[in-house]
């Protein structure tokens, strides 16, 4: 669907990305993850020709984007829709006139039609007479999914798409998306900081640091066993405890739902102290880590025993300012 | 009739003043009206056009053009640095070149418009600034065209503050209008000038600031509601 080879962008004599590869299957949700300022947002808008690019080259459904122009790139542009971080919606228009915007740009005929069975789809069907001034943010985004679906895309690109959200509106527009991506089987590109969002959605993802590639790859394995520099970008802060061994046990899905910890301490008969972790849904399942610190004396006991179970695991180095690295 | 020597004003009634320059007075409150209208209509065409060639033209607009812009800009910086009175003087071959005459209010429409545009074009440009670019960036997302986004976003997006603009770009053309009374303008604030301040009349300013500031609420009052029902 989306083949990119070797991107490379300059704003002056800055590249702002570097050497990116990255390939999106038809009806995937791909994920592209960063710190502000990484070049993801770029990324997403060589992929639709809103930013030129100087180097390497993208395919989108076969056809590189920067030998486009004009009607032609207009054309392939109303086949990618697009969403914000702050909706970019017309103030001054309402939610019916928002989404009809782009069929009546391109003069598509049976508008009323096509508005509101969108307007049905992000169940915003009885606020289509309402000023979007008027909407929580939440709603302004629908309809801006609404309006990006207008003209039958076969990707969607999203650009933080859930960044100005609270949690409780960002997991109804995850959804949202998510059950978008399997009606239509719409492939979705987001860009996001926010690793929940990742975790939860997409199947694949691209890290990018500093406009270069950090990881790369299938979620699942990415988050399972990440790379060095992977971590230090993803992981949450926790203070390690001075003394004794700080280990990380990572759960694949399978074994989540088991009470491995409690079984392991009475098991081994020892005590140790549990520094912090967190299980999380990723797609339909639920997989996590976490961090425990056991005493120097059973650590060759709790190791032979972790050897002997299905779990990913790793020795955390303690360092004076661990809480901030590790 | 010693003790007043502070002129002709004092043997006269001043009720009977007024009803003596009534027509001067209503003449004045049309003629002003008259050219504040069609200058501030023409200057607003001819900004209008001049503020799309600039944000068009702009480094960060939709077809960026350097040379294009900063001449633009100059221009419009230089006729604004103008003193109005001093370029309404100036303008006078050319009006009598257009209109056919440099006296009457017809004429002062001429210099008016002139020392107008640029600081309509100044003005609208920024209306067209303050339009949020991530609403620009979503049209051409979906792939509108340059001309598309020009008249159905940014013109569109605009208007609100265009609308408040006006009446800043009216009362300003007011008020020079006054100044136009100097080269034969007509209007109200020639007739302040020309009883108010030559012959003493105060009374006579009196009752054309007074008229004046009403046009000043009336104009402000339009334009407050339309944008009310634009925003």
């Amino acid at each position: 669907m989306i083949q990119v080879t070797n991107l490379g962008k300059l704003y002056g004599s800055h590249l702002v990305l570097q050497d990116i590869n990255m390939h999106v299957h038809e009806g995937e949700i791909f994920g592209i993850v960063g710190h502000s300022g990484a070049g993801k947002s770029t990324l997403l808008r060589c992929l639709n020709g809103l930013e030129p690019y100087q180097m390497g080259s993208v395919k989108v459904m076969g056809v590189e984007v920067a030998s486009l122009e004009g009607t032609a790139l207009r054309m392939l542009q109303s086949k990618m829709g697009m969403i914000f971080q702050n909706f970019n919606l017309m103030s001054r228009k309402n939610v019916f006139d928002n989404v009809a915007f782009p069929l009546s740009l391109w003069g598509v005929a049976k508008r009323e039609e096509r508005v509101m069975e969108l307007l049905e789809l992000v169940g915003l069907a009885d606020r289509a007479k309402q000023r979007v001034q008027s909407l929580s943010g939440g709603q302004k985004q629908r309809v801006g999914i609404a309006r990006a679906l207008a003209l039958n895309p076969r990707v969607l690109l999203c650009d933080e798409a859930t960044s100005a959200l609270d949690p409780k509106t960002t997991s109804s527009i995850l959804d949202l998306l998510e059950d978008i991506n399997r009606r239509l089987n719409l492939t979705i590109i987001m860009v996001t900081h926010q690793m929940e969002v990742v975790k939860r959605l997409c199947h694949s993802l691209l890290m990018l640091d500093g406009g270069k590639t950090v990881a790369m790859g299938k979620t699942e394995n990415l988050f399972l066993s990440p790379t060095k520099e992977m971590q230090a970008m993803v992981e949450d802060e926790y203070t390690l405890i001075p003394g004794g061994t700080n280990i990380r046990l990572m759960f694949p899905r399978e074994i989540s739902q088991q009470s491995v910890i409690t079984q392991m301490a009475r098991t081994l008969a020892i005590d140790f102290s549990i520094v912090g972790g967190k299980l999380e849904r990723y797609l339909d399942d639920v997989f996590g880590f976490l961090i425990i610190n056991v005493q120097d004396k059973d650590l060759d006991a709790v190791l032979h025993y972790l050897k002997t179970q299905n779990l990913f695991w790793e020795i955390l180095a303690y360092s004076e300012n661990a809480g901030e690295h590790a | 009739m010693i003790e007043n020597m502070s002129g002709l004003a004092a043997y006269y009634p001043l009720w009977e003043r007024f009803l003596d320059k009534l027509p001067e007075i209503i003449t004045a409150t049309w003629e002003t009206p008259d050219m504040v209208l069609l200058s501030t209509l023409f200057s607003l065409i001819s900004g209008f056009l001049l503020a799309i060639l600039m944000i068009v033209t702009n480094p960060i607009g939709l077809k960026p053009n350097r040379s294009v812009y900063q001449a633009v800009d100059f221009v419009v910086n230089l006729l604004r640095s103008f003193p109005f009175i001093i370029l309404l003087i100036a303008l006078i071959p050319f009006t009598r070149f257009v209109v056919g005459t440099s006296i009457g209010s017809a004429a002062a429409i001429v210099p008016l418009t002139i020392a107008a545009a640029p600081f309509v074009a100044r003005l609208i440009e920024t209306c067209f600034l303050e339009v949020d670019r991530g609403v620009i960036e979503a049209a051409r997302s979906f792939g509108a065209s340059n001309t598309q986004i020009i008249f159905r976003v940014l013109i569109p997006e605009a208007l609100p503050s265009i609308v408040l603009n006006v009446a800043v770009i009216a009362i300003t053309l007011l008020g020079y209008s006054a100044m136009a009374g100097t080269v034969g303008g007509g209007g109200l604030g020639d007739l302040a000038v020309k009883y108010g301040y030559n012959r003493f009349q105060v009374d006579i300013m009196v009752y054309s600031v007074i008229i004046l500031c009403l046009l000043v609420l009336l104009i402000q009052g339009v334009c407050n509601f339309l944008y009310k029902i634009l925003r």
